[in-house]
């Protein structure tokens, strides 16, 4: 009886080191993997390489083999890797089996094929799960930020004795303009405020609706006996108020340390220098 | 004249206004307007993306990078198929509105644009159209 031909996993048992080897130069020549240690990426492969094995076995994926590769996706995912390094890992797998296989079935070259064929298609389907593995983790990291921006607090700080600040960041839309409010009104209670400073270097526009918003806000803190100044705003912004026809009826200065000087010298303080400037 | 490059985008949410603040952010930047004249057009701009919302039930905007001979510049066309407008002049005067905003948007766009144009028909929809040259 002939002898049945050597088996993806009796070459694989068979030519371990070498597919290591040979795969590891494979990534290393086609640059990637730079960020890993050769320690790590031997770790990688090799466990990789077992769990194949018995994918290979089984004659379909396994389940470790699925695990294995979708933690290895997903942290490289929380590590920025681009996807194509990913996917590069699972494809330079094939040259060296393939190569195994040829050798070990140097004389039947039909068997060969099929070998390498099985190769192939089990590491197609990896690929699929590696890319899926991939949008899923992007999708974890893009509703983690999301998270984070929204919780992105617009602090009220405070200046002063009765005196408060509110640096406002980025879009003031409804939403954002409601919590703002909120905060500030609370901290005029908390603190007892009679000065709000509302700083807007870090608004990018002001349309009307944030206009809009802007005077809602101050006519709320005005109500709770709070004087609100404007700060900040930038020349562009002041001649883009003007041609809209926006009047911010409240006192406004171009920095936050000119209206932390005039709110200081409303509340009847000064700030005065202990020695010539200089001295 | 000759204009290349038009950017679609759809405004169906305020996410979507802020969107279209940015692309117009880019192209502004792109055409070599000055600091000033961008501020202008993406606040323009801003405030037509919000009546398409909030006014003609969403829509969408056509950004157009423009190029002609030495000149560059970015026009944006705005159209809903929402209610229209009954009277123009009536809201393009200062303080005129019919949602809860200060009426100050329709005007204060046309005041921040080199070009403007509009267009709107009862129950049909609207079509406004700004454009700021270098």
């Amino acid at each position: 009886m002939a002898r049945r031909p050597a088996g993806l996993v009796d070459i694989i048992a068979a030519h371990e080191d070498e597919i290591i080897r040979q795969w590891q130069a494979e990534l290393a020549s086609n640059g990637s993997e730079r960020r890993l240690s050769a320690r790590e990426i031997e770790t990688q492969c090799r466990s990789m390489l077992d769990a194949f094995r018995e994918s290979a076995e089984a004659g379909q994926a396994s389940e470790r083999l699925h695990d294995l590769l979708a933690g290895m996706t997903r942290t490289r995912a929380l590590q920025g890797f681009p996807i194509s390094e990913t996917v590069s890992f699972v494809l330079s797998l094939k040259r060296p089996l393939a190569d195994a296989a040829i050798k070990a079935l140097e004389r039947q070259p039909a068997a060969a094929l099929r070998e390498v064929m099985a190769a192939g298609d089990l590491i197609d389907g990896l690929v699929r799960n590696v890319t899926e593995a991939f949008a899923r983790a992007r999708e974890e990291i893009i509703l983690h930020q999301q998270q984070e921006i929204s919780e992105l607090s617009t602090p009220v700080v405070k200046l002063w004795d009765g005196i408060l600040a509110l640096p406002l960041i980025g879009t003031l839309d409804s939403s954002r303009t409601q919590v703002v409010m909120e905060n500030l009104l609370q901290a005029i209670v908390d603190e007892g405020a009679q000065m709000t400073i509302i700083d807007i270097t870090g608004v990018p526009t002001v349309d009307t609706l944030v206009a809009q918003h802007l005077l809602k806000t101050i006519a709320a803190a005005r109500l709770m006996g709070a004087e609100c100044i404007i700060s900040g705003i930038r020349p562009q912004i002041a001649q883009t108020m003007v041609h809209l026809g926006v009047e911010l009826s409240v006192v406004s200065k171009a920095t936050l340390a000119e209206a932390l000087g005039y709110a200081l010298a409303q509340s009847g303080r000064a700030v005065v220098a202990r020695r010539p400037a200089g001295g | 004249m000759s204009s290349t490059n038009v950017e679609r985008h759809v405004i169906q949410n305020s996410d979507d206004v802020v969107r279209v603040r940015q692309a117009v952010r880019r192209a502004a930047l792109d055409a070599g307007l000055s600091l000033v004249d961008q501020t202008k057009i993406i606040t323009a701009a801003s405030e037509l993306a919000r009546n398409t919302l909030d006014h003609g039930g969403g829509g969408e905007a056509l950004l157009e990078r423009l190029a002609d001979g030495g000149r560059s510049g970015v026009r944006i066309r705005f159209e809903d198929t929402g209610p229209g407008i009954a009277d123009i002049d009536a809201a393009l005067r200062p303080g005129f509105t019919t949602g809860r905003g200060m009426g100050l948007g329709l005007g204060g766009a046309r005041q921040l644009s080199n070009e403007f144009s509009i267009v709107s028909e009862l129950g049909q929809g609207t079509r406004v159209t700004i454009a700021r040259w270098k």
